[in-house]
């Protein structure tokens, strides 16, 4: 018998030891350990509700990863690809990690399919679960925009065009659509800027904004309850309930175990690549998106054209507002999926279409002669590219030469008698300046040769207060030392 | 169409004993996973502390014949190739060849032992002086007076097809006895 109680009772209190009652009596850690562990679910725990623990479970996963790669990415157009191939070749683990983010992403794609199915198919929106849902809805438009952003960063021939493609579409946008493209790209053409705001969206914008979202989705889902199966009522449960702990989390738990199994072995053995670096030039490459944006790009090659803006534009904006209103539309208490065919069908018939294009332009780039050969020569050029040992990237030389040594003789004079005078102690040895005085580089453009001699004989008072010796040189020293001074540049 | 509720396996209603055992179980096995993980990722942060330090590389001075007539020290900036992480940089730094006597010399940093300033070579002292602290030392090198704990550090130095080449290492500072950092 699942325990049948009220979900507010405040028997079954776990019993509280030593430490964790001097923890609590500071943090009240316990009640809010039995508020987060009580969480009734009424009709008790099932494996149906275990994909929205295994989504955050997995965000967590891409916020690790993703903070430790960043301790060797570089997001500018010089360096990032080189960066990731350093990751990919030479760091411990580094390709494992990459791996793992990477298909992480997906994961959590998959998981957001599984879950917003789940949700739809239970009628788990229903009752007062309206905010719930829209909040779910942003999260989703988030996650997607991580997808999004984060295929731009590693900088190879792969995630430079798709992204080129990608942002592309937005121009298509009525009215704003150009210069909401040029503000993407930091500019009309895609580049370092690029890759600027992408690593910042995809580092800083969205996963806040996703953190944010998610406490709002949990504290909205803790507020409305778990809604339980589909014979349950939305808004009165009447289910024995049972609680989160421990059954509900162990299968949390045991599900997102297998998730992070199945990632680990998947990333273990089959890692993901690294193509060649972008080349901006290149018109023989053809781009294709991740596998589940490949509906929408074979989706966009069949309204091109006069339908592009229709097609291309309104009908998605319109289905997404059409699936966000759902609890709005579908308002009734009946939550049996056979009794609510409108929007199970919609919903339905909308993955089908969506797996079909994506087969559809599968089958296409497999058709095609042209298309085929040329998919496989960039698949075989990424597993070359990762064959290949790292290549070191070399720095030009620093053109500033240490200032030890120059050819003009009175200007070398002048070196010495500046190192023997104590002017480099404030002035700083080649005279950059310190703390303690100014910079004497570019001085020479300030002052003629017979200013700058006077001034050495003849401080300013505002040279005097600052802490300047008197200069006591004679006349061809004082040259040399003002000959010095002319070179600093 | 599911029964309320009713799962394979029956709980039983938990007694306390059982549900704090079954929590120690879960964190457990939670640790566990968890550790697990974290060892790629330590293993990915501590990487460039397992990189072993590379050799000195060698870097060319200038063509011996400059050097077989000195009549007192002279600066050269030399180019030294470093790998730095994921790129080579080439940075550079200045030596004095100087003259030992019967046209042999040595070549020595210019890197004060001291705290790293660069050491000028003032010929009309006949000796060489920190700007810094005010360190001294003869025209060969040798510590006289001021805050370095001993002399400046001669490099390891080669001729190659009429090259002079010289291997520039960073030496610690502020101790007596010269050993190569990093």
């Amino acid at each position: 018998m699942p325990d049948p109680e009220h979900p507010l009772s405040q028997e079954n209190q776990r019993p509280i030891s030593g430490w964790m009652k001097w923890l609590d009596r500071r943090t009240d850690i316990h009640s809010l350990l039995n508020e987060a562990l009580d969480e009734p679910i009424p009709g008790g725990a099932r494996w149906a509700y275990v994909f929205g623990s295994g989504l955050l479970y997995l965000f967590l996963s891409q916020v690790i990863t993703g903070v430790f790669l960043t301790l060797y990415y570089v997001p500018s157009s010089d360096h990032a690809h080189t960066t990731v191939s350093y990751i990919s070749k030479v760091v411990s683990s580094g390709l494992f990690l990459r791996s793992i983010h990477a298909y992480g992403a997906t994961a959590i794609i998959i998981l957001l399919f599984l879950h917003i199915s789940q949700t739809l198919l239970y009628g788990s929106y229903k009752g007062r679960r309206e905010l719930l849902w829209l909040s779910g809805c942003f999260l989703l438009a988030l996650m997607l925009g991580m997808a999004f952003t984060g295929y731009l960063l590693p900088w190879d021939q792969k995630a430079y065009f798709a992204t080129a493609v990608g942002t592309n579409i937005i121009s298509e946008v009525p009215l704003i659509g150009e210069p909401l493209q040029q503000l993407l790209r930091g500019g009309p053409q895609m580049g370092t800027l690029t890759l600027s705001r992408f690593f910042v969206l995809h580092v800083f914008v969205l996963p806040g904004m996703l953190i944010a979202f998610i406490a709002m989705h949990v504290f909205l889902f803790r507020k409305a309850g778990a809604a339980g199966p589909f014979k349950e009522d939305p808004v009165y449960p009447k289910l024995p309930t049972q609680k989160f702990y421990p059954r509900q989390l162990v299968m949390d738990m045991v599900a997102s175990l297998l998730i992070v199994l199945a990632l680990a072995l998947v990333a273990y053995f089959v890692p993901v690549h690294l193509g060649p670096e972008a080349n901006t030039s290149d018109t023989s490459y053809i781009p294709r998106p991740e596998w589940y944006y490949l509906p929408i790009f074979q989706w966009l090659k069949v309204v091109s054209g006069r339908w592009s803006l229709f097609g291309g534009i309104l009908l998605p904006g319109l289905l997404a507002l059409l699936f966000a209103a759902i609890p709005f539309l579908d308002r009734g208490r009946e939550r049996r999926p056979w009794k609510r065919p409108v929007v199970v069908a919609g919903f339905a018939i909308f993955v089908a279409c969506y797996a079909g294009l994506g087969a559809i332009s599968y089958r296409d780039d497999r058709t095609d002669q042209n298309v085929a050969a040329q998919l496989t020569r960039q698949k075989q050029a990424e597993i070359d590219y990762m064959r290949q040992p790292f290549q070191i990237q070399s720095q030009p030389s620093n053109p500033v030469p240490v200032a030890l040594v120059t050819a003009d003789p009175l200007i070398a004079k002048g070196t010495a008698i500046f190192a023997e005078q104590p002017c480099g102690g404030c002035h700083g040895d080649r005279g950059e300046g310190t703390t303690e005085a100014p910079a004497l580089i570019g001085i020479g453009q300030k002052y003629s040769s017979n200013q700058l001699a006077f001034l050495l004989h003849h401080r300013t008072p505002q040279m005097i207060k600052g802490g300047m010796p008197p200069v006591d040189l004679n006349q061809a020293d004082t040259d040399a030392l003002v000959a010095y001074l002319r070179s600093l540049k | 169409m599911p029964a309320p509720a009713h799962l394979p396996e029956q709980m039983p209603v938990p007694v306390p004993e059982r549900r704090s055992f079954l929590g120690l179980l879960l964190a457990a096995a939670g640790g566990l996973v968890s550790a697990t993980l974290a060892i790629p990722l330590m293993r990915f942060a501590t990487f460039p502390l397992r990189v072993p330090s590379e050799e000195a590389s060698w870097s060319d001075v200038g063509k011996i014949d400059e050097f077989l007539s000195l009549a007192e020290p002279v600066a050269r900036t030399i180019d030294v190739k470093k790998i730095d992480g994921w790129r080579s940089s080439v940075v550079q730094n200045g030596v004095y060849i100087v003259p030992t006597g019967s046209g042999n010399f040595k070549v020595l940093s210019s890197v004060c032992p001291h705290l790293g300033c660069a050491v000028r070579w003032i010929g009309k002292r006949d000796k060489f002086i920190c700007p810094c602290h005010g360190g001294t030392f003869t025209n060969i090198g040798v510590h006289i007076s001021g805050p370095p704990l001993r002399a400046m550090d001669e490099l390891e130095s080669k001729v190659e097809n009429g090259i002079l080449k010289v291997r520039f290492q960073y030496f610690r500072q502020l101790v007596a006895k010269k050993e190569p950092v990093g």
